[in-house]
């Protein structure tokens, strides 16, 4: 059944990557023609500066969130990871309204320095909606590996002279190397992918999903758009495969 | 261990994770009070209305009903293959096994879009069904099923599924009693946390929809987007009001079922 529904269709799909007025040579046009070339590279570059930042960002909410009891906190990580199923569309407009035409920042910096700032319909727009689905999910498998440390090890690394900053980078960082690689790998393939939020946005943004959906429907080039969703598909699984290794197993599933 | 001093550090990454938390929820809040406010670029002083929800719902009614008989549809998929599914990984120890459950999560890792053009390819000419919503169904529970077989698989795992059988079958029981009366109830947890998780992700699936879906079966998404794009900022506000309706239990439940699993975070 699995195996009519997707492994079939994924042959399929491959196959007539191959059949277009390129033939094969569509996937090499994936990397040769600067066109395909350049969105591919952007969203690359997209993915993995989100991932880095969510990574950031997520590591030091979520160890704090782990590591303090007051008041207020149970309600503030159920805030946190709300977003977690919100759909890519719904993120994009929730960007509109941060940072669209009538949004909130632009508000803010026109009272602030008398010039609307409104950046929701390019790639930073998308950095920004991309980070807004990354973190909740992100700060949950933090939040889950911080429980597991001991902080007796930090209190032994304080007590040995060590400052805050050298416990974070030699105590707490590389014990949440494994639950960082998890989720980084899983938050730079969903923003591989993710396709939702840019069309929303805009669609003129350059990346890989948003040239596939135009060369299917507006230029309906099936076979281009065959090999770059191949493509696009092959370099996400190994990402997350070799994460899977990197990580001992430990990459849970969360799209 | 840390009430007693609450050192400035503390303070400032407190206000850190408020930041991080207004960033996520300031839009949320947002785009429900704009659904409601008779004109946003007056703003909320403007005056309240529930006019746009109202034009929402007769205009988008259709999306709103077929993305809920799919989230269903597609819950009763997930539970009627993904539940024996799992058992069958829990129980099985062999090589076979581990590549099925490695092979199931392929479908999380590649972009929809991947997935959804390459049904289209293979089943697109199939009689009607490129015209039926089951051709969505059938993306969606490639989806979601993931979630249910790992989500149930956790709770098997964790519980010794086979002395608990052994004992039962030693007292005369047959699978199927097996089966109903032990394995079901005690991977209740996995299945509950499963469905409200396939409920929430068939709901706001988008990336596969939009090439699925044809004029006549947009669904709930696929409507959002077209009125962000075409209409008038409070109406799609109104429009993700409604769908934050629906949306927003479902996540809160979610939260509330995964919460037991979770004995450290109250125990400390």
């Amino acid at each position: 059944m699995f195996v009519a529904f997707f492994l079939v269709p994924l042959a399929r799909l491959f196959a007539i990557g191959g059949t277009g007025a390129l033939g094969w040579s569509a996937y090499a046009a994936v990397f040769t023609e600067s066109r395909y070339l350049s969105s591919l590279a952007s969203t690359v570059a997209l993915a993995a500066a989100t991932t880095v930042a969510t990574l950031a960002i997520s590591g030091v909410a979520g160890v704090f969130l782990v590591r303090n009891r007051f008041r207020g906190r149970e309600v503030l990580t159920a805030l946190l990871t709300l977003p977690l199923a919100f759909p890519g569309v719904v993120i994009g407009f929730m960007v509109i309204m941060l940072a669209g035409r009538q949004g909130l920042v632009p508000d803010l910096t026109d009272a602030l320095f008398g010039e609307r700032v409104v950046f929701a319909y390019s790639m930073a727009g998308l950095f920004v909606g991309y980070l807004y689905f990354s973190i909740p999910r992100t700060i949950l498998t933090v939040m889950a590996a911080a429980e597991k440390l001991d902080p007796r090890i930090e209190e032994a690394a304080r007590s040995l002279g060590a400052g805050p900053l050298r416990v974070v980078r030699d105590v707490i960082v590389p014990a949440l190397t494994p639950a960082l690689l998890a989720a980084g790998a899983i938050c730079f393939a969903t923003a591989m992918g993710a396709f939702g939020t840019a069309f929303t946005l805009a669609t003129k943004i350059n990346v890989l999903p948003m040239v596939i959906y135009t060369e299917f429907t507006l230029a309906a080039n099936v076979a281009m758009a065959a090999a770059l969703s191949f493509v696009l598909g092959a370099i996400t699984w190994a990402v997350l495969a070799v994460a899977r290794t990197a990580a001992g197993n430990t990459v849970a599933a969360a799209g | 261990m840390s009430r007693a001093r609450r050192s400035p550090s503390f303070w400032a990454l407190l206000a850190f994770t408020l930041a991080v938390c207004a960033f996520l929820v300031v839009p949320v809040v947002l785009s429900m009070l704009a659904g409601v406010t008779l004109n946003y670029f007056v703003g909320w002083r403007g005056g309240l209305t529930l006019d746009w929800v109202a034009k929402v719902w007769t205009d988008y009614r259709h999306t709103i009903l077929l993305s809920i008989q799919i989230a269903l549809a597609c819950l009763a998929c997930t539970l009627v293959i993904g539940v024996p599914a799992a058992y069958v990984l829990a129980r099985s120890r062999s090589g076979l096994a581990r590549a099925i459950e490695e092979l199931l999560v392929m479908p999380v890792a590649i972009p929809g879009l991947a997935t959804a053009l390459a049904l289209i390819v293979t089943f697109g000419g199939w009689g009607d069904l490129r015209k039926s919503w089951v051709f969505i169904l059938i993306g969606h529970v490639l989806f979601t099923l993931p979630f249910m077989v790992r989500s149930v698989l956790a709770v098997l795992a964790s519980i010794d599924l086979r002395t608990l059988e052994e004992g039962a079958r030693s007292l005369g029981a047959s699978f199927a009693q097996r089966f109903f009366g032990i394995v079901l109830p005690n991977c209740r947890s996995g299945i509950v946390a499963g469905s409200l998780m396939v409920v929430t992700l068939s709901l706001g699936e988008f990336n596969m929809t939009l090439l699925l879906h044809t004029p006549l079966t947009p669904t709930l998404p696929v409507g959002l987007a077209d009125a962000y794009a075409s209409l008038r900022i409070e109406v799609g506000s109104a429009y993700t009001l409604v769908f934050f309706v629906i949306l927003i239990p479902l996540l809160v439940a979610m939260q509330w079922a995964s919460r037991p699993r979770d004995p450290s975070s109250t125990t400390r």
